[in-house]
């Protein structure tokens, strides 16, 4: 088994305001990252618990089961910690955001942080062997997403929340343990609150906050995605490559 | 009563371990209703009992179906509370411009919409596990006037709100093992969040719960709905280590136990 980690930087020049668009859902061409399925006939005899994150054939796997759903949940929540840390650091926080608006911006920027310190701590207490098994911090590309524009930044932090609430729901079911199912129920319901807050701060005098286009308007249920339909669209920001080949 | 102890029997079994389609879980109930008819229980018997003894609800079983049972009672509440307040005018159109309406009319329908979903789920109207709607007294003996003073009416949304959030969360693991369900009623979970969220901004607050704050203007009889919402560890990990005990307990939601929001609950049932 190798203990190393191999990181490739995706080629970026592509990966620009294509990139935000998709993260909007207005297309959901291409991805920064390897996914499951888009190959292969790799033979995993360096690692035959495909229970397990760690590299496989070169390239970090997620794995399956609630390793690889953990797993799969601290890279969005990177993502995510890394997109707040990004707003609430831009020059032109204080001037293009009002005192409602970065109060909001910072306490996500507060939570996500929290939320991706802890799958670290949690994983690194629970995996076998945290030093091969543990998902690496992730590099992240925001193409030519301007972080001082509060319009590029609303509309991608409300990508990303509505992105993470769809997530959650669809992982539930992949959980196996009660007490990891309570956890992200725990985070999850967050995720929705913010997507509401930030939803609202778009367009607050309106029913955005569980909008019909994200609400069904016959069941009136949120959205849950496996993870196969989210890493292609929160990839457009991840430039580290991993693969989720034994995640449905 | 006597019927869900029966239905408990039955969903240890295949119920329990079923992994098919949503339709298949659903017929799975359908079959369980069967099973129940083939059984002789005197359903009309075990009803007038329910009518005569008891008025407040008492904890679902921790199954699938009583997780069903037990949301299947809450969104009765919320729906129920969201059309009389839309019935009864006490949502001012000009408020905000019109947003508060505009909410409440969304969140309303969301309400509604989770009502049919649940009793679909059930099996139907008709299912041995459909439970009827209990009666709502939402002025609590008179301490209340939600639908005619809109600051009570937004307090107990809020707390309507959170509360679905926590029961939700706390029936999860009574889910584990019909995926399908689990997904859903996650799905309503989120809603339901988003929902709170909003209110809460329409009171003044935070979308987000601090420390175990029911928050300002709230009556301190909703306290309940907050107790333990304050934790700062999670699985180990000291959540307000980076940023404080507000931030660190703001970022997760915790669970309330069935007990807990049935006795919420009860205080609006007679």
């Amino acid at each position: 088994m190798k203990n190393e980690v191999q990181i490739h930087e995706v080629d970026s020049s592509l990966n620009t305001r294509r990139s935000f668009l998709k993260l909007s859902g207005l297309t959901l061409a291409t991805a920064g990252l390897i996914m499951a399925g888009c190959s292969d006939n790799d033979n995993d005899d360096d690692m035959n618990d495909t229970s397990l994150p760690g590299v496989r054939n070169g390239i970090f796997d997620l794995g399956s089961g609630d390793f690889g759903v953990l797993t799969y949940a601290y890279a969005l929540e990177q993502l995510e910690a890394d997109f707040y840390t990004k707003v609430v650091n831009a020059s032109n926080f204080n001037t293009i955001f009002n005192d409602i608006e970065r109060q909001v911006l910072t306490d996500l920027y507060h939570h996500e942080v929290i939320h991706r310190d802890f799958f670290k701590a949690a994983l690194n207490g629970a995996l076998p062997d945290p030093s091969s098994q543990l998902l690496p911090s992730l590099t992240f590309n925001y193409g030519s997403m301007n972080f001082n524009s509060r319009t590029e930044v609303l509309a991608t932090a409300k990508a990303l929340e509505d992105t993470g609430v769809a997530a959650y729901n669809g992982a539930g079911k992949l959980i196996k343990s009660a007490d990891y199912l309570l956890l992200a129920g725990k985070i999850v319901s967050v995720e929705a609150r913010h997507a509401s807050a930030i939803r609202s701060l778009i367009n607050p005098n309106s029913k955005d906050f569980a909008g019909d286009d994200i609400i069904s308007t016959s069941t009136g249920l949120d959205v849950a995605k496996d993870p196969s339909k989210i890493l292609p669209i929160a990839g457009g920001f991840i430039t580290t490559q991993f693969t989720a080949k034994y995640l449905p | 009563m006597n019927i869900l102890k029966f239905i408990e029997t039955f969903t240890d079994d295949s119920l329990m371990r079923s992994t098919g389609s949503r339709r298949d879980s659903f017929s799975q109930f359908g079959n369980i209703g069967k099973t129940l008819a083939y059984a002789s229980i005197p359903f009309g018997l075990s009803t007038i009992a329910n009518k005569v003894l008891a008025k407040d609800i008492t904890p679902t079983p921790a199954t699938p179906i009583g997780a069903l049972q037990f949301a299947l009672t809450l969104e009765y509440l919320e729906n129920e509370f969201y059309a009389k307040a839309l019935d009864s005018g006490v949502i001012p159109a000009s408020e905000n411009n019109g947003r508060d309406l505009k909410v409440f009319q969304q969140i309303a329908a969301h309400e509604a919409d989770h009502v049919s979903f649940l009793i679909a789920g059930l099996g139907g109207t008709m299912s041995a596990n459909f439970v009827p709607k209990p009666t709502f007294d939402f002025t609590v003996g008179g301490a209340f006037d939600p639908f005619g003073d809109y600051p009570t009416f937004l307090a107990l949304a809020q707390a309507f709100e959170d509360t679905g959030v926590r029961a939700y969360k706390g029936q999860a693991a009574n889910l584990i093992t019909t995926p399908d369900l689990l997904t859903a009623a996650l799905q309503i979970h989120s809603v339901e969040a988003r929902h709170a969220s909003e209110v809460r901004r329409l009171r003044g607050l935070k979308g987000w719960i601090s420390n175990a704050e029911r928050g300002a203007g709230m009556p301190e009889a909703t306290q309940a709905v907050y107790a333990g919402e304050g934790v700062t560890i999670q699985a180990g990990y000291n959540t307000a280590t980076l940023f404080g005990a507000a931030a660190g307990s703001e970022a997760y939601d915790e669970p309330l136990g069935t007990q807990q929001v049935v006795d919420i609950a009860n205080l609006f049932i007679v």
